[in-house]
């Protein structure tokens, strides 16, 4: 399978023009036989938006159709699949979404999954959960690779996500992303995607799963999103790196048959399973604490 | 093994954040950062910047004409009477290392028209209107150019208050001010800024014989390290642990905490629930 990370700079705030450069990322790869795109968190906006999320959040239903229209605009007449980082207005309620749709063919397009980031970073320069609600779950589903599950941003910081995500059955994580460059002390890379690309490859190595990450770029108030869009095979190796500044695309080729060897040679995912248990059983964490008193 | 011997040890030193910078890195993403926020969201290419002759100046008219291109860069020298005569010629070395476009403005009429009506002014006075001076004209010289001023205070200077408020720090863009004065200097070596200009040590030149370090009562390589401890939430104790005064940290926390206004916007009341940057929030480039 193939699959297309886009780095992707956004114009703050405006819809139609992103659109339209969505769409020419598109034409793009309609010819190429990709079968999975990828756009980073809040790819159709910007990120740092404050107060005016409110007036920018889509639904989930809208933003398919309009994704949608500009996937068949090129003239492709077969599907495709596609993931988008948008803020969301879930009837007034509002979330950090990520949206995996399949666009484009005879059928109408389909949401396949919604998923409403967890961890809402909201200290130094974030201040997420000031704006949004976070998202209460964490699910697999099914992708054009199998079964898949997307991360958006800190929620791939947590080492418990990509856990839970890989125990779920996901194959294949998908993390769409916008995060703020910084550390410049590092050799010819910023810290803080140096520091991104160690956690995606724990994360890959560890359960033996793919991990695509794209990465929004350009600058937003002095802040620069630093692109770093790149891909892991399930032996945490680098397939592919964009570098911070400039918008790109990453093609990746993704083979079933890979994660199966990565987890034959070293079975972590299936021995966590077995032990899993005895873990979440005890009684000094207190999640378990917690799950008790409510029952 | 034997218990007599004593097995090697492996000492660690205390830990401090670093201050060094992949200087490449950091020129690349300075220059990025000007191209975005001049050229895609503001719509303008050209840049305008007072140079003084001092390495921050230097330094950002170096990333300036890396990002925009040496034509659409003006520099304007804006001395006053008293100016070190050696000021003007280092600004010039700049201009003719980079090819950019340069013009001098005298500020001392200016400044004396007012000071005649202020004949009590001191030194920190008289500094301040200079300053405030070369902020009018600077923006003067936008308009009439279709420029952007462009920022050249640093990170030192800003924690330490080490400026003159609503003149140094008006430019709405400014790509050293999260740069130490040591990290200044050790991106100004790799861009090769004249050798002069980096080596001289650092004044503001308000007055004869002036120095930044003179001023501030302590090395600029002392302070940022003590700052870059401040920033990152060391105490005092685990400051001086790493080979500092007490009166070193102490001189440079006082100016930090005195000065935090410095770094704000005014301090406006709040009467309703929709009062601007407190509940109506919007970002600067929406």
């Amino acid at each position: 399978m193939h699959a297309a990370l886009v780095q992707f700079k956004p114009r703050k705030g405006d819809l139609d023009a992103n659109l339209d450069a969505m769409r020419a990322v598109f034409e793009q790869l309609a010819p190429t036989g990709t079968e999975l795109i990828v756009f980073p968190e809040a790819a159709l906006t910007g990120y740092f938006l404050e107060g005016a999320v409110y007036e920018l959040a889509l639904d989930a239903p809208s933003l398919a159709r309009a994704v949608d229209e500009e996937w068949r605009a090129t003239g492709a007449t077969r599907a495709v699949d596609i993931v988008v980082g948008f803020y969301e207005n879930a009837g007034g309620t509002f979330h950090n979404s990520a949206m995996y749709l399949r666009a484009g063919g005879p059928e109408r397009a389909r949401i396949v999954h919604v998923h409403r980031k967890m961890f809402l970073p909201t200290y130094g320069v974030f201040d997420e959960e000031r704006f949004l609600t976070r998202g209460r779950r964490l699910a697999a589903f099914e992708s054009a690779f199998g079964p898949a599950a997307m991360l958006i941003c800190e929620d791939a910081w947590h080492a418990i996500m990509p856990t839970v995500a890989a125990l779920k059955g996901a194959r294949l994580l998908i993390v769409p992303s916008a995060s703020p460059g910084r550390g410049i002390c590092g050799d010819g890379e910023l810290e803080s995607n140096a520091r991104w690309k160690s956690i995606l490859a724990a994360a890959a190595s560890e359960h033996g799963v793919y991990v695509l990450y794209a990465g929004l770029t350009g600058f937003e108030g002095g802040k620069g999103m630093s692109g770093n869009t790149c891909a892991f095979s399930p032996r945490g190796d680098l397939l592919a790196s964009a570098g911070p500044l400039d918008p790109c695309i990453v093609r990746v080729q993704l083979d079933p048959n890979e994660v199966d060897l990565a987890r034959a040679t070293i079975p972590l995912l299936g021995d966590l399973s077995a032990v899993l248990p005895d873990l979440w059983l005890d009684e000094e964490i207190p999640v378990t604490r917690r799950i008790e008193e409510r029952t | 093994m034997n218990a007599q011997t004593s097995l090697p040890v492996i000492e660690t030193p205390l830990d401090e954040p670093s201050l060094a910078i992949d200087p490449e890195l950091t020129a690349r993403w300075l220059e990025a950062f000007l191209r975005d926020e001049m050229v895609e969201r503001r719509g303008i290419g050209r840049a305008i910047l007072g140079l003084s002759g001092g390495i921050d100046s230097a330094l950002v008219a170096y990333l300036c004409a890396r990002a925009l291109g040496p034509q659409n860069v003006y520099a304007i020298r804006m001395p006053y009477k008293t100016s070190s005569p050696s000021s003007l010629s280092d600004a010039q070395r700049v201009v003719d290392a980079l090819g950019i476009n340069c013009e001098t403005i005298e500020i001392s009429d200016a400044v004396d028209g007012y000071l005649a009506h202020a004949p009590d002014a001191d030194a920190r006075r008289k500094g301040n209107v200079m300053a405030r001076m070369r902020m009018l004209v600077l923006f003067d010289q936008s308009a009439r150019r279709n420029a952007l001023p462009v920022g050249t205070g640093n990170k030192t200077e800003r924690l330490m208050g080490y400026f003159t408020w609503h003149a140094d720090d008006t430019p709405p863009v400014n790509p050293i001010g999260d740069l130490f004065k040591t990290q200044v200097w050790a991106l100004a070596r790799h861009l090769g800024v004249p050798n002069e200009v980096v080596d001289k040590p650092p004044s503001a030149d308000l007055e004869a014989n002036q120095t930044d370090e003179g001023d501030l009562g302590i090395t600029y390589a002392k302070a940022d390290r003590i700052l870059n401890l401040i920033l990152f939430g060391y105490k005092d104790p685990a400051i001086v642990a790493r080979g500092f005064s007490e009166s070193e940290v102490g001189l440079v926390r006082r100016r930090v905490d005195a000065t935090h206004w410095k770094r704000h916007l005014p301090t406006t009341a709040l009467v309703s629930g929709t009062a601007i940057n407190e509940f109506y929030l919007r970002p600067v480039d929406f």
